[in-house]
């Protein structure tokens, strides 16, 4: 095995077809009639993977659906007295291997973020955990962007092989694929004979192209400083979220925003423990039953996702950003909040009151 | 799945349900599980998320301490969904339980020391945990003064221990916030009977727990006294769901109250981001 392959254009179906017959198959297409635009889809055959433009909605949904399955439960009624109720509780999960086709360097950093906070803590989230373990990632060699995207900002770029286990470069008339890790070598051969050396040359271009692309200008790596600088900055803040309307899509778009809600859900005598995103940017995320509310308005919740991401997560994660750069929130903000700016004023500000 | 889902609770049998106030009661539950009941070991000030499976979880802290470990203890107000349904059940009911959660208060460190617990409302629960621990070990503590302060005499939770409380050696400072008759308390709002009390600060730890208000007060009045901030320590509440710091929302900038808390010392909480 050469550890290489080659997908000519107009092969990539038959070869995702023999792909899929092995490990499901996740690739960007069309959502059903063009709701969301592109999303991560199963893949089936006939399905046409978009691969010349980022997704609307990021791969997190794979690895961290948008609602699953904690336990299920089952009350026992007690035959002797109707009133007594015991219960029955499973925690079962079933985890099948994956393979994501088509993601990009920003959409598989945003899994750093989840690694760090699921897994490393000194409690272990198993559902993630299982389904990250079991889920591989080929990945395009991304381009120079478009005017939302930001990923050199953050310490990555659109040549960033961190956390895939296969690497895609496009080239004329298809796809050279490398594998980049042991347990993404086994899908090569699958995916097609090994390319010339010609292609390979080829690919090679393009990826040190994209290794030259500096992808957004401001380095938004060291931001944490100024954040706690101007937290009570209440004019800023007002001045950056004014707009907002607290609708919620940056974080639903956002590959590393992984808060989730708990809620349970019965039928008769069953029920299930559900776990389903949910986001700081909506009031009832820290209503307390009281009225109480530690982040009464947007003021304070758009500040703590802005501070999430540049300030406290680095604060506890050795100065990693949970942010990607993938320039999402800034593409579906209905009203065009940039958190490039709101970061990099922050720092513009500080410096200048210093 | 694995042998340790943080999620997964266990299930426990209520004992017995106390009705402390028109909105608090007080459930005495067993793990079913003998041997875990046995072996579960935790410290005072350390939370629970209790289940009423198809309602949901809430957090409520262990509010019996280890020293007593017939059964946990849980004292939960009636203020949402979840509490609704929790007060709806009766002993040999099953109920879910997570713990348990959290820090819990640092007790060893406090050994020689004096100590004043000001607690209002369901905010004595935590507090009455490390009293009674206290009570168990009591020639490891200097003075224990208790102020504890509610609404009406009413609303005052734990009255059949009031005894056993004074019994061993606490001064205990009851106090309401108007006249009531037949109360021969105190009265008064519990920063106001901190002042009038003014214990001092010498070798002295404060522990305070109650609503956020009280607590502000509070700390103005310690802080009159000549408290220093680490001599200050406050247990706090949030809104929580997972209770073991992933799922977000229990946060004030770093830290996660469910995780890191809910005990912090007043020099903790002033590093901290203000959102509480």
């Amino acid at each position: 095995m050469s550890g290489k392959a080659f997908i000519p254009r107009d092969s990539l179906g038959a070869a995702l077809d023999r792909l899929s017959k092995k490990i499901e198959v996740w690739v960007p297409a069309m959502s059903e009639e063009g709701r969301w635009g592109v999303e991560f889809l199963p893949y089936r055959p006939g399905m046409r993977p978009v691969l010349d433009r980022q997704s609307t909605l990021s791969p997190k949904r794979v690895v961290f659906p948008q609602m699953e399955t904690l336990l299920r439960f089952e009350y026992i009624k007690d035959p002797d007295d109707p009133a007594k109720v015991k219960f029955r509780l499973d925690d079962g999960q079933e985890v099948k291997p994956q393979f994501v086709f088509g993601a990009r360097p920003c959409d598989v950093r945003g899994f750093f973020t989840f690694d760090r906070v699921f897994t490393e803590g000194p409690f272990v989230d198993g559902y993630y955990r299982n389904r990250r373990a079991s889920t591989l990632f080929a990945t395009l060699v991304c381009g120079e962007g478009d005017a939302a995207c930001f990923c050199s900002s953050v310490g990555s770029g659109p040549a960033d092989q961190a956390g895939s286990d296969l690497w895609v470069t496009p080239v004329d008339g298809g796809y050279v694929v490398e594998a980049l890790s042991e347990r993404g070598r086994e899908y090569v051969a699958l995916l097609g004979d090994a390319p010339s050396e010609l292609q390979e040359a080829a690919a090679r271009k393009v990826q040190e192209e994209a290794a030259q692309q500096q992808v957004g200008d401001p380095d938004l790596v060291k931001s944490a400083p100024s954040f706690r600088g101007r937290f009570e900055d209440l004019d800023y803040w007002r001045s950056m979220v004014s707009q907002c309307l607290g609708c919620g899509v940056c974080t639903y778009v956002c590959p590393t925003c992984y808060c989730f809600t708990i809620t349970d859900e019965g039928k008769d005598l069953k029920g299930e423990r559900l776990r389903s995103w949910d986001s700081c940017m909506f009031a009832q995320y820290t209503s307390e039953a009281s009225g109480h509310n530690p982040r009464p308005t947007k003021l304070e919740r758009y500040r703590n996702r802005v501070g999430h991401k540049f300030s406290y997560f680095p604060e506890k994660y050795d100065g990693m950003i949970a942010c990607c750069g993938c320039g999402r929130c800034i593409r579906s903000c209905p009203v065009s909040i940039d958190i490039r700016k709101v970061v990099q004023e922050l720092k513009e500000k500080a410096n200048a009151c210093a | 799945m694995h042998a340790h889902n943080p999620y997964l609770p266990e299930l426990a049998t209520i004992q017995e349900v106390i009705q402390e106030t028109h909105n608090i009661r007080t459930l005495r539950v067993t793990l079913d599980d003998a041997e875990k009941m046995r072996d579960f070991t935790f410290r005072p000030g350390q939370v629970g998320q209790l289940s009423v499976f198809g309602v949901g979880e809430s957090t409520f802290v262990i509010n019996s301490p280890p020293t007593r470990k017939d059964y946990l203890q849980f004292s939960v107000m009636r203020v949402g969904e979840v509490t609704q349904r929790i007060h709806q059940l009766n002993a040999g009911d099953q109920i879910g339980v997570r713990a348990p959660l959290g820090n819990g208060f640092r007790y060893e460190d406090m050994k020689g020391k004096d100590i004043l617990f000001i607690g209002g409302g369901i905010g004595m629960a935590p507090l009455r945990t490390l009293l009674l621990y206290m009570i168990d070990n009591r020639s490891d503590y200097g003075d224990i003064t208790v102020i504890y302060g509610a609404r009406s005499p009413k609303d005052l939770c734990y009255l059949y221990e009031f005894e056993e409380w004074r019994a061993g050696n606490i001064n205990l400072v009851l106090t309401v916030d108007a006249e009531f008759p037949g109360w021969n308390e105190r009265v008064g709002f519990v920063p106001t009977v901190l002042k009038e009390e003014a214990p001092s600060p010498k070798n002295r730890l404060a522990l305070v727990c109650g609503p956020p208000i009280m607590i502000k007060f509070v700390l103005f009045g310690l802080k009159e006294l000549d408290f220093e901030d680490h001599q200050i320590l406050s247990t706090l509440e949030k809104r929580m769901k997972c209770g073991i710091g992933i799922c977000g929302r229990c946060n004030m900038g770093s830290k996660y109250v469910c995780l890191d808390g809910p005990v912090f010392s007043y020099s903790e909480l002033r590093e901290m981001v203000p959102e509480m």
